[in-house]
């Protein structure tokens, strides 16, 4: 019987700079060269971290998405009265012009 | 007046309307003890000292009138600031959301308005509940009422911290991974994650959807109880909940629990054996290979950044939240929002959940880690066959240093015994078991069930505390 030490051994994954950029743009994060070179550590050690989920044999293990067993939710489909102004929606919102939201240039 | 020292619910309701005091004076004892203390744990992210006491001259006034008061009517709690409450300030810990005022309620904060309980704070959490220290607050750490050099764990450290330092009568707050039980455990406090969808997710920030659930942070299983009642139930503004047949969950009765013991090499389990055997309770041991930990722990962090990363793409600079300033056009503005006002540890999942839910790479981490969820919930299906609970650590040991862990993957490894319960959907009750005799800290039990036997674990966690004094160990903090 092994007993719980808390600690799994792993190793750094090999990610590369240009690979977490790509990653950072897709999720829409700008980074610095240095915030880029710490991400390019962290998440390899991280990724390293998972790297023995690919040694459990999982062959003909349907995966889980949800736990609940619930299907097809229903309910009817009513329209309900927002009881909030315009204003009231828009309080939050960053940048706005005659009651829309505004936006930088987009192309 | 009577002592108003770490009331339960019941007592608090008894006082109330006995009227031996007012529902003002209860109020104010908790706001002058968080105006005297706080500076000390910082539990409190923003107070709702104001809306609390018309709340409360409303009921003084219900109770003058010979009307009856429902046994939550009255009650001060507070709620972790992912919780949207109308009006008031979320921030999530959040600097993105720094100024946000949510145009309405969470489901379970409307609920708890329904039946008179008085919010009187929003409390302090890791950055979008991740992490297990609320260090990762991008407004400071909350302290560890027993001692403040240590974390009072995360990420609803602040609600934790706050039962402890006898702040409220209870709290809410969200466990993803662990985010109740670990610093119910560090505080030496009472924490319910119950039965996922068992409780409306609605107006709650979104951390990882298919793991969160909300629960109660309390001084007793049966405090636990009363709220956990007056939260559950079906709300369809979230598809994935449910009603159970039976939704009070304070009456159940259990004698002689079937117990599967979690075998861990902890001065906390020789405790707990120990404390089983004085019941009377049977116990078998479980050996770490039949328990889901390892693999969990490696599925749960592919499985939360994916669904992170997926979570926490509104957050873009555009509809509410903060904006940054020198971005000259759309994809900037995105871009450079989320690189100033999002922290660290937010970015890094999102940038792992990014990755692994990417063309090439979903098969070999999201998939996989989705199947060897369905092994995590075979194994507990497995334990289950033999036992009616699982008691278990809830952390290898007590709480540690701020600061002392600066390796994200060093923190991770705390929630080694916390993730598979959140996967498998089950509900768990972290009661305090022990102190740590190096420390001084106390250690908390779990106390594992079946989906939808919530019931029977608190049942469990009362008659623990019904019988032991491990529980009462917090009205002896001095702040």
């Amino acid at each position: 019987m092994s007993a719980f030490s808390g600690i799994i051994e792993y190793n750094m994954a090999k990610l590369t700079k240009k690979e977490i950029a790509q990653v950072a743009e897709l999720a829409r994060i700008a980074q610095t060269d240095d915030q880029l070179e710490d991400s390019v550590k962290d998440v390899s050690s991280i990724l390293g971290f998972v790297e023995s989920l690919q040694a459990i044999d999982t062959s003909g293990i349907k995966p889980s998405s949800q736990v609940t067993g619930l299907t097809d939710v229903w309910r009817e489909d009513v329209v309900l009265r927002c009881e909030l102004s315009r204003d009231e929606l828009l309080a939050n919102a960053p940048l706005t012009q005659d009651g829309y939201i505004k936006v930088k240039k987009v192309l | 007046m009577p002592s108003l020292a770490c009331l339960s619910i019941e007592a608090a309701h008894e006082l109330l309307q006995t009227k031996q005091i007012s529902c003002v004076e209860l109020v104010q004892y908790y706001l002058d003890r968080i105006k005297q203390y706080d500076e000390k744990i910082h539990a409190v992210l923003t107070l709702c000292d104001t809306q609390a006491l018309t709340q409360a001259k409303k009921i003084d006034e219900k109770i003058a009138a010979k009307e009856e008061i429902g046994v939550l009517e009255g009650i001060p709690y507070v709620a972790k600031d992912l919780f949207l409450t109308k009006g008031i300030r979320t921030t999530a810990a959040s600097k993105i959301l720094e100024h946000f005022i949510p145009p309405y309620s969470a489901t379970v904060i409307e609920k708890l308005e329904s039946v008179g309980a008085i919010l009187l704070a929003k409390t302090n959490t890791d950055e979008f509940a991740q992490g297990g220290s609320t260090e990762n607050s991008a407004f400071g750490p909350t302290k560890n009422p027993w001692n403040t050099h240590y974390v009072p764990g995360g990420t609803s450290g602040g609600s934790a911290a706050a039962v402890a330092a006898d702040f409220c009568v209870f709290a809410l707050g969200t466990d993803t991974g662990g985010s109740i039980r670990q610093p119910a455990a560090y505080c030496g406090i009472t924490g319910l994650k119950p039965t996922y969808g068992l409780v409306s997710r609605y107006g709650v920030v979104a951390a990882a959807s298919s793991l969160d659930t909300i629960g109660p942070l309390t001084r007793s299983a049966q405090d636990a109880a009363v709220v956990l009642s007056a939260i559950a139930g079906q709300d369809t503004s979230d598809a994935t909940t449910i009603t159970l047949e039976d939704s009070d969950f304070t009456h159940t009765m259990i004698d002689k629990p079937k117990i599967g013991l979690l075998k861990a090499e902890t001065q906390l389990m020789d405790q707990i054996e120990s404390s089983l055997d004085d019941l009377g309770w049977s116990h078998t041991p479980i050996t770490s290979d039949q328990y889901p930990s390892d693999e969990a722990l490696t599925a749960y962090y592919i499985i939360n950044p994916s669904e992170i990363s997926s979570n926490l793409e509104r957050y873009d600079g555009i509809r509410y939240g903060e904006q940054n300033k020198d971005a000259t056009n759309t994809h900037d503005t995105y871009t450079k929002t989320r690189q100033e006002f999002l922290g660290a540890e937010i970015k890094r999942r999102i940038l792992l959940g990014t990755y692994s839910l990417s063309a090439g790479y979903y098969d070999a981490y999201y998939k996989k880690a989705m199947q060897v969820r369905t092994k995590v919930i075979q194994k507990y299906e497995k334990l289950f066959e033999s036992c009616d609970v699982i008691v278990a650590p809830v952390t290898l040991g007590p709480a540690f240093e701020l600061g002392s862990k600066t390796d994200p993957v060093e923190m991770y490894q705390v929630d080694i015994l916390t993730v598979a319960v959140n996967l498998a959907g089950l509900p768990s009750v972290c009661i305090p078991a022990a102190i740590d005799e190096n420390t001084g800290l106390p250690l908390g039990i779990q106390i594992i069930g079946k989906q939808k036997d919530d019931a029977k674990v608190l049942a469990v966690a009362r008659e623990f505390q019904n019988k032991t004094n491990w529980h009462t160990k917090v009205e002896e903090i001095t702040l």
